[in-house]
């Protein structure tokens, strides 16, 4: 047994030094000069720049929480959508903060489009909460509230969530979704820049 | 339920048994120490790293030797991160800042990587400098599900030799899994992830003006590169808390299907390569068959619950699936098949929150780790746990049969089986006395976040989770306490090495044993009959023990969820 420890203990202080400049530095340091030569965009997360400000990500989400806006998902991340604190609710089917909170939005969405099913995904918060997507079925139920907000024809707005629906890849693989930022940036494009 | 997920999860399991063999044969070979076509331009590292360190491959260790090296080795290396993280304040690679971790922080995370665990008391976003997750957290999930397969080869070789005193090479095993296998699988699996918008940069974060004219910062950092081995050395710990659901680990649908292939990619291959080591390929088979059953009665399950939803937020106004907890792009059954996956291997990646699950659904994950989370299991540990239960089974049938059983060739014997039953009996032990300890102290009910049975979940899923080296959680528990850092770190410690050391022993008896040729009286160990004897013992031995705590929490909770009593 001794013996078998002595054995041990060049191989292990040794390895571990090794290893750790393998697999802990090379490794990561060479990925990242791969990454940044040959998907510059995706490698720093494919952020959007307008007007020499960065204005987005088109893969994590943002909070959107006014009328003019199609609005994200509730956010259990900080106080919403707090990249350096991402995280889900973590409440269970029995909690009763989780009901009394579903309760009160579902309240609060009913009063935009009174009579239509409030969409399960607007009333619950992600697992992340950076959420970049909504249902179609949540996109189409904001609809109304958006163009009465903008002055503008319903028809029109819903004409931009049809055409931003991406559909499940091979038919099978993700549900129907809108990412939610690219859909904003479209009604941006499409109607006045809001009021700042 | 739908037929686009069904559609998932039969196209998942297709992709996978097509793996099967190429991987199984890949890793055969590296079992056999044969050439393989990457010695060519990985060789000389292999020979540096064997001279430098002053190995000698070809050593033949007998199964003390190889405990012994395996066990200082990973002692180091808990020593190494531990000293990582508690200087990381000090250290460079740390854009965003942060300190030190404190001691018992350390304690519990540098436990819980080099078990394989990945544990994660706290938010890696807002916790962990680029430098401790490369350097400290990076090697373990390679090392860990390096150290994890080459025990399985060590069992492997205990069937397969004859009269022999040795079960091979520790060093040899674990650096040629490591280069030959994990990091160029890695490599080119982190250049898709980079190339479907998951981050490899040296920055800390970016600063965002949104939309609405509000300031947003997204962490970032080398995301990429520990996504990939996180996925496929089934370690789970996650560069941010919200591990595989941020859209920065796992952006969608494709990457989700490649991380959930990756976590049972070698599980499933090493069946292979053990039906090639003993020379009967029906045998990797058979245990296969009930592997994948229980996990496909799992993901029904699951599944099923999941799309049937909360009957309590139905009454409120939010009809359909359960969408708590939940990413769009992944829906229902996505995130159904994950917790699945990830629980039945040792995983601990989640991509939705397994605490927001309703309350049968959330219960198969946990059972699934309760069962010794053998069903494909963790790299390397999920078939030498399956075949510690292989040795039960084969017992219980030579009782029945009144004569010495026999698995492989290998009579087993007394001390097989005692053995087999230590590791596996002392799990259970650790699970359900550390959830009885952290019940009724102030400290221990410090941490759950939900009241009611489903709080009593939480703390049964987190000792559940780190005896199982699983790491995945009812993340509403708050583990980030001494008490709990303190338990949870002994905790997966026991977890990871009680079963271990039995396991060697039984594999360094076994190679000493003659070869027993199967006769017209040896019990069949191929065909249905033995795998149906397989789930049975599976089930009976390792969910029968638990059936009272599951029914304190997640059936309580059922129960509670359908009469629409809230807590």
């Amino acid at each position: 047994m001794n013996k078998d420890i002595i054995s041990s203990l060049r191989p292990a202080l040794v390895m571990t030094l090794l290893f750790a400049a393998l697999l802990g530095l090379a490794y990561p340091l060479a990925l990242t000069g791969l990454g940044q030569a040959l998907f510059p965009s995706q490698a720093n997360g494919s952020l959007v720049e307008e007007n020499g400000k960065i204005v987005g990500s088109t893969v994590v989400g943002q909070a959107f929480t006014s009328d003019r806006y199609f609005n994200t998902r509730p956010s259990a991340a900080g106080k919403g959508y707090d990249g350096l604190a991402s995280s889900g609710s973590n409440l269970g089917p029995t909690s009763q903060a989780l009901a009394d909170r579903v309760k009160g939005d579902v309240a609060k969405l009913s009063e935009t489009a009174p009579g239509a099913n409030v969409p399960p995904d607007l009333v619950t918060t992600s697992a992340s909460g950076l959420d970049p997507d909504i249902s179609p079925e949540a996109a189409f139920y904001q609809v109304d509230r958006i163009a009465k907000a903008r002055g503008i024809d319903p028809a029109a707005v819903r004409g931009l969530v049809e055409r931003s629906v991406e559909g499940p890849i091979l038919g099978f693989l993700g549900e129907p979704r809108v990412n939610v930022f690219e859909l904003n940036r479209r009604l941006d494009a499409f109607g006045a820049k809001p009021a700042a | 339920m739908t037929f686009q997920g069904w559609l998932l999860i039969i196209a998942f399991v297709a992709i996978l048994l097509v793996l099967t063999k190429p991987l199984g044969k890949w890793m055969y070979a590296l079992y056999a120490g044969e050439r393989t076509p990457l010695h060519r331009i990985l060789g000389p590292v292999e020979a540096g790293l064997y001279r430098l360190s002053g190995i000698d491959p070809n050593e033949e260790q007998g199964w003390r030797r190889y405990a012994v090296h395996m066990l200082i080795f990973n002692v180091v290396l808990l020593l190494f991160t531990y000293a990582i993280l508690r200087l990381q304040g000090v250290l460079p690679g740390n854009p965003l800042g942060y300190a030190g971790v404190g001691s018992d922080g350390a304690f519990n995370t540098a436990i819980s990587f080099t078990t394989n665990t990945n544990w994660q008391w706290y938010s890696g976003e807002a916790t962990l400098s680029n430098l401790s997750q490369m350097l400290g957290l990076t090697i373990h999930n390679f090392l860990s599900a390096a150290t994890g397969i080459a025990l399985a080869f060590a069992l492997f070789r205990g069937f397969a030799r004859r009269e022999m005193k040795t079960i091979g090479n520790f060093w040899a095993d674990v650096t040629r899994i490591t280069l030959y296998l994990l990091l160029p699988i890695c490599v080119v699996y982190a250049i898709f992830l980079i190339a479907n918008g998951v981050p490899q940069t040296l920055a800390g974060s970016v600063d965002i003006s949104t939309l609405e004219g509000v300031k947003q910062t997204l962490a970032l950092g080398p995301v990429a590169s520990q996504e990939a081995i996180k996925m496929l050395g089934t370690n789970g710990g996650g560069f941010f808390n919200a591990n595989s659901a941020h859209p920065f680990e796992n952006p969608n649908a494709v990457t989700n299907l490649v991380q959930m292939l990756s976590i049972f990619a070698i599980g499933f291959g090493l069946t292979w390569t053990f039906g090639k080591a003993v020379g009967n390929q029906r045998q990797g088979w058979a245990i296969l068959a009930a592997m994948a059953t229980i996990f496909l009665a799992g993901v029904t399950v699951t599944y099923w619950q999941e799309a049937a939803g909360n009957p309590i937020l139905h009454q409120l106004g939010a009809a359909g699936g359960n969408m708590e907890g939940k990413e769009v792009r992944f829906g229902i059954a996505a995130s159904s098949l994950f917790a699945v996956v990830t629980t039945a291997a040792s995983c601990g990646a989640v991509n939705a929150m397994h605490d927001s699950f309703t309350a049968l659904g959330g219960m198969i994950p946990l059972l699934n780790i309760q069962l010794g989370e053998v069903v494909i299991g963790g790299v390397g540990a999920g078939i030498y746990g399956f075949l510690l239960f292989a040795i039960l089974a084969v017992f219980v049938a030579g009782l029945m049969v009144g004569r010495t059983p026999e698995y492989v060739g290998k009579k087993i014997e007394a001390r097989e089986v005692k053995l087999a039953v230590l590791a596996i009996a002392v799990l259970p032990l650790i699970i359900l006395g550390g959830t009885a300890i952290a019940s009724v102290t102030e400290a221990g009910l410090a941490g759950p976040l939900n009241k009611g049975p489903h709080g009593f979940s939480e703390i049964l899923y987190g000792f559940t989770s780190a005896v199982g080296n699983n790491g995945s959680a009812f993340a509403g528990l708050t583990a980030g306490t001494p008490f709990y850092n303190g338990m949870l770190g002994v905790a997966m410690w026991l977890g990871r090495f009680f079963v271990i050391i039995p396991m060697l022993a039984i594999a360094g008896g076994l190679a000493a044993k003659k070869y027993t040729p199967a006769t017209a009286g040896s019990f069949p160990t191929t065909g249905l009959l033995w795998t149906g004897l397989l789930i049975g013992i599976v089930l009976i031995v390792g969910g029968l023990t638990f059936l009272p705590s599951l029914a304190l929490g997640p059936i309580a909770d059922h129960l509670a969820m359908i009469n629409g009593q809230l807590f």
